[in-house]
């Protein structure tokens, strides 16, 4: 008997966590109602994934045609190795308007894999970046997140993701590819992409877009 | 007087950057007679090597018998001065010192680093060759690129913008979209 219950319990669990992964993935992707009229639509939470070089220079230049008033406050995330990143977004919020500005946070975060790292021992760093991130993740809980790779985001992504399923926040993930990425995607573009835990996928070549269709294509942001 | 306003007319830079890592076979090539004549030939008078962490280093020369004047230091907090200085630019195929050539209108050699483990890179320096923004090079190529290459021959590249992302992100979360 008391098998028999525990059987059921199990079954009925899977069960519930099979809907709701389904019902995630069946809701992701698809664009929020309109929150009220232009202007009246409130704010969101917003965090910011800087990559490091070439990545944060694409970055930047998104965030300087985005209307700072609805994604606020902002959390800028780098990877605790790249130096440059994090000054050069506080730069940008510095040109801003400073009663604004001075609710944007600026965190450091472990890398899971540098450039040239192998792939063995990046299991091990993702690990440990991953429960930093969790750590982050707890913290914000971002409505909104921004992001191009390289691998920084993926933990933070992923953890968004589970954030979805078990119901803590529902997050708006948006990846844009970087211009580097011209006929196969990125490892983390790949994965984001393939797992659906980018709600909108952005590449910037007409190439990518062929191959990856549900991907938006956008021209080159540099 | 005279004369240095003539000596400034006359002084082309090669501005070569590795990035924020290593490239020694880059700076290797660069420093080899081949490259080094191959330049004074189309009329460079300087090279500066920006080597970054690189081991190799480069033998400094002031430029005396007509041969080109070479010297070079690790890192700079931003490359954009030397960047403008320069009549030509030949870079590591880093997305970032790319673009920041192509914006000032630079003429430019992309040299991929053929030693990276995941070399992606040489998609963008193969899509921008192709589309004549710039000139691809491998290191062991690179003085034939020198020789054949036609500057006037490159399109100017004009920047691009990110409104269309931002259109469709704001569309996605429901803002109006101007």
């Amino acid at each position: 008997m008391a098998c028999n219950f525990t059987i059921t319990v199990v079954i009925i669990s899977v069960m519930l966590i099979l809907f709701r992964l389904l019902y995630v993935f069946y809701q992701s992707g698809k664009p929020l109602k309109t929150r009220g009229s232009a202007g009246l639509a409130s704010p969101l939470s917003t965090l910011i994934i800087l990559g490091s070089g070439g990545h944060t220079a694409e970055m930047l230049n998104l965030l300087s045609v985005l209307q700072k008033d609805r994604f606020s406050p902002r959390f800028y995330v780098a990877a605790a190795t790249d130096n440059m990143s994090l000054q050069k977004a506080q730069l940008l919020e510095e040109t801003e308007d400073k009663m604004e500005t001075s609710r944007s946070q600026f965190m450091q975060i472990y890398r899971s894999r540098e450039v040239g790292q192998s792939y063995i021992t990046s299991v091990l760093t993702t690990l440990i970046a991953m429960v930093h991130a969790l750590w982050l993740m707890l913290r914000i809980r971002p409505q909104v997140i921004l992001c191009n790779g390289p691998g920084t985001c993926v933990p933070l992504c992923v953890i968004a993701f589970l954030f979805k399923v078990v119901g803590i926040r529902w997050s708006s993930v948006f990846y844009v590819e970087s211009i580097a990425r011209v006929q196969r995607l990125s490892l983390s573009g790949l994965l984001l992409h393939k797992l659906r835990i980018a709600d909108q996928f952005f590449v910037q070549w007409p190439q990518l877009q062929k191959k990856y269709p549900r991907a938006h294509y956008v021209g080159c942001l540099m | 007087m005279g004369d240095t306003e003539v000596t400034m007319k006359s002084k082309k830079t090669v501005f070569v950057t590795v990035g924020t890592t290593r490239f020694d076979a880059l700076v290797k090539a660069v420093d080899t007679r081949e490259v080094k004549e191959e330049l004074s030939r189309r009329g460079y008078t300087e090279i500066l090597i920006q080597m970054g962490r690189g081991s190799y280093i480069p033998s400094k020369s002031d430029g005396g018998d007509d041969s080109i004047a070479v010297d070079y230091f690790t890192f700079s907090s931003s490359i954009a001065d030397y960047l403008r200085a320069a009549s030509l630019v030949i870079s590591h195929a880093g997305s970032g010192s790319i673009f920041e050539t192509l914006r000032l209108g630079k003429p430019l050699i992309v040299v991929v680093n053929e030693d990276l483990m995941d070399n992606h890179q040489s998609e963008l320096a193969e899509e921008l060759a192709d589309r004549k923004h710039l000139y691809y090079a491998r290191p062991n190529t690179l003085q034939h690129i020198i020789a054949d290459m036609k500057v006037e021959s490159l399109i100017p590249y004009h920047p691009g913008d990110a409104t269309p992302v931002a259109k469709l992100i704001n569309r996605f979360l429901g803002f109006s979209e101007d």
